[in-house]
């Protein structure tokens, strides 16, 4: 009885966020599959369509598109904030004041807004007003003013540029939280058996701090693969359609086209790709919570 | 090799830092370190001095780095913009504080049931406070929208709350765990001696010990609420309902394809000061959490 009592008691505590996810996540994701199954609009009526709508993906040049965008997009990326991520703790882990403030400033960019941020570097791109462009030139590395946003290639490199300077920090301080957690007896023992800097790097960092560079790796390509506020900002998807995110034509569809039922099963693929991303990450957090 | 001449080197050895050899070489890595984040620093940096030049100057071609003249002009500006700043501002604290209201209210009870019952279908049922990692809201917003629009919380600062504080419920429980976990239990049990309720135990005894993880929750919220914008673009469609990422993008696109660029950077300024006030005097509070939450 003792025993019941106390699991009735456990689950009361638990039964507000329960309830919450299930109001907020799970019956909303059972009518988002139901939905991509109809013809339901913004402007109302919805009829079962069937699978009409994933046959009307498979054809949609546009959808995949958006896809392989989105995927370039975090191919690109992900590297480049692991290893910037990576060498900037390696340059600020001692624990000296001045490292510490400038880890503190680096890592500033991280609690700003996305949108806001995007707003900064479309400003600091533009052809006409952007100093970053007036640097550019100022330090001889372009002839003039670039016009970063009428290139889709351009334009990825641009969107890049900000999103590391917005989250370069993030990365960095869990890598550099991890660096710290390796036990000293290792580090001093490698000292002791003459190892350089970088034999060290390669042989003690790397492999003791394996599991965070994956779990980052995971939580970094997984925000990428649903980038949608940059490039709304800074490229609108343009030019020509090219810059288009996943994420983006969800909305796109969705929400400017009125097409709930199409936007619907376009969001049920995006959900099917990021579940797998997610699974490995929870599974790896919880092995190391257990 | 004798003992003595082992300690020797090995002292020698931790002399240096832990991850760098050599004064010279730790001197440069400092230089190094200080450059980037005055490179990092440019940005905000130029943002402000543009918010404070005159309109005209803010728009020249080629830009300059400097304000020529001080001006509070753009700054005028975007307090008077459309509603008016203080609408905007006033929508976004609302939603934050609610959403903040919501996290704790979920988050606190279900930390503490899942660090202190041991339970049936724990395991399972943890997991499932943790879907919102693996169905991203982004697909769930065009169900949450039409739910919403029907029981009138479209438009509605409450409703867009409970998006954001959905967004929030895994590192939250999660980190509520965690801090219950690290609450010695003799304290409980010592309540419990002396007659304490289980309830009693929760919000006298353990409550108070947690309230370090609790304003961690809370700033996460905010300024994940504070930020957020795709679903405050797709719920609230009334002007007078819009939180300031809405009002930005509306400063942004301008009138008539013309960029106000001046009042542009007064509003990026504007929308950055609360959360760079939090960081900087909560960065304790703030990294502690982001540090709990992502890796232990």
């Amino acid at each position: 009885m003792a025993i019941r009592n106390k699991n009735l008691v456990g689950l009361l505590y638990l039964a507000p966020a329960l309830i919450f996810v299930l109001l907020m996540v799970l019956i909303p994701f059972g009518q988002l599959i139901y939905t991509s199954f109809t013809s339901e609009s913004l402007l109302g009526g919805g009829k079962w369509v069937g699978a009409a709508n994933y046959m009307r993906i498979w054809n949609d040049s546009n959808f995949w598109k958006a896809l392989g965008f989105t995927v370039k997009y975090t191919v690109y990326i992900t590297p480049i904030l692991m290893i910037t991520g990576y060498a900037l703790a390696l340059l600020t882990a001692p624990n000296r004041p001045v490292l510490q403030v400038a880890r503190g400033i680096i890592f500033l960019p991280v609690v700003i807004g996305l949108g806001t941020s995007s707003l900064l570097w479309f400003w600091l791109f533009d052809q006409q007003v952007g100093l970053f462009d007036r640097a550019l030139v100022d330090l001889h590395l372009a002839g003039n003013m670039i016009a970063w946003f009428n290139n889709a290639n351009s334009a990825l490199w641009a969107v890049i540029i900000s999103v590391v300077w917005k989250v370069v920090g993030f990365g960095m301080i869990l890598f550099m939280a991890a660096i710290q957690g390796i036990s000293r007896d290792v580090t001093e023992a490698s000292l002791i058996d003459g190892a350089g800097y970088w034999q060290r790097v390669r042989h003690i960092y790397f492999p003791l701090t394996a599991r965070t560079i994956l779990l980052v790796t995971l939580i970094s390509a997984i925000g990428s693969m649903l980038a949608f506020e940059q490039l709304y900002i800074m490229t609108a998807g343009g030019p020509n359609g090219l810059t288009f995110t996943s994420v983006y034509w969800v909305y796109q569809s969705s929400f400017i086209k009125f097409q709930l039922g199409y936007g619907s099963a376009l969001a049920v693929i995006l959900t099917a790709i990021i579940m797998a991303g997610a699974a490995i990450q929870i599974a790896l957090t919880a092995r190391r919570a257990a | 090799m004798s003992d003595a001449a082992i300690g020797q080197r090995r002292a020698r050895a931790t002399e240096g830092q832990m991850v760098s050899s050599g004064r010279s070489v730790g001197y440069l890595m400092s230089a190094i370190a200080v450059f980037i984040a005055a490179l990092m620093l440019c940005p905000l940096i130029l943002s402000f001095l543009d918010s404070i030049k005159t309109t005209a100057d803010a728009s020249s071609s080629p830009p300059n780095y400097l304000p020529q003249a001080l001006s509070l002009e753009n700054y005028g500006k975007i307090f008077s913009y459309q509603a008016g700043l203080w609408t905007y501002v006033s929508n976004s604290l609302l939603v934050a504080a609610f959403a903040i209201a919501i996290v704790i209210v979920i988050a606190v009870p279900a930390g503490y049931g899942l660090a202190r019952f041991n339970f049936r279908g724990k395991e399972v049922l943890f997991l499932i406070l943790l879907l919102p990692l693996m169905i991203p809201y982004q697909a769930l917003l065009i169900p949450l929208y039409l739910n919403f629009a029907k029981i009138g919380l479209a438009n509605n600062a409450l409703g867009l709350a409970l998006i954001h504080a959905m967004l929030q419920v895994p590192f939250s429980v999660y980190l509520m765990r965690n801090s219950f976990e690290g609450v010695p239990r003799e304290l409980e049990e010592a309540a419990v001696i002396d007659g304490a309720g289980s309830f009693q135990i929760f919000s006298r005894v353990a409550l108070p010990l947690v309230l370090p993880g609790i304003v961690t929750i809370a700033l996460f919220a905010f300024i994940a609420s504070w930020n957020e914008l795709l679903a405050a673009l797709i719920l609230m469609s009334k002007e007078t309902q819009f939180t300031v990422p809405i009002m930005l993008v509306g400063v942004r696109t301008g009138h008539f394809g013309a960029v106000d660029w001046g009042a542009l950077q007064a509003g990026i300024i504007i929308s950055v000061i609360p959360c760079v006030a939090i960081y900087v005097f909560l960065q304790k509070y703030y990294v502690s959490g982001l540090l709990s939450g992502a890796v232990k």
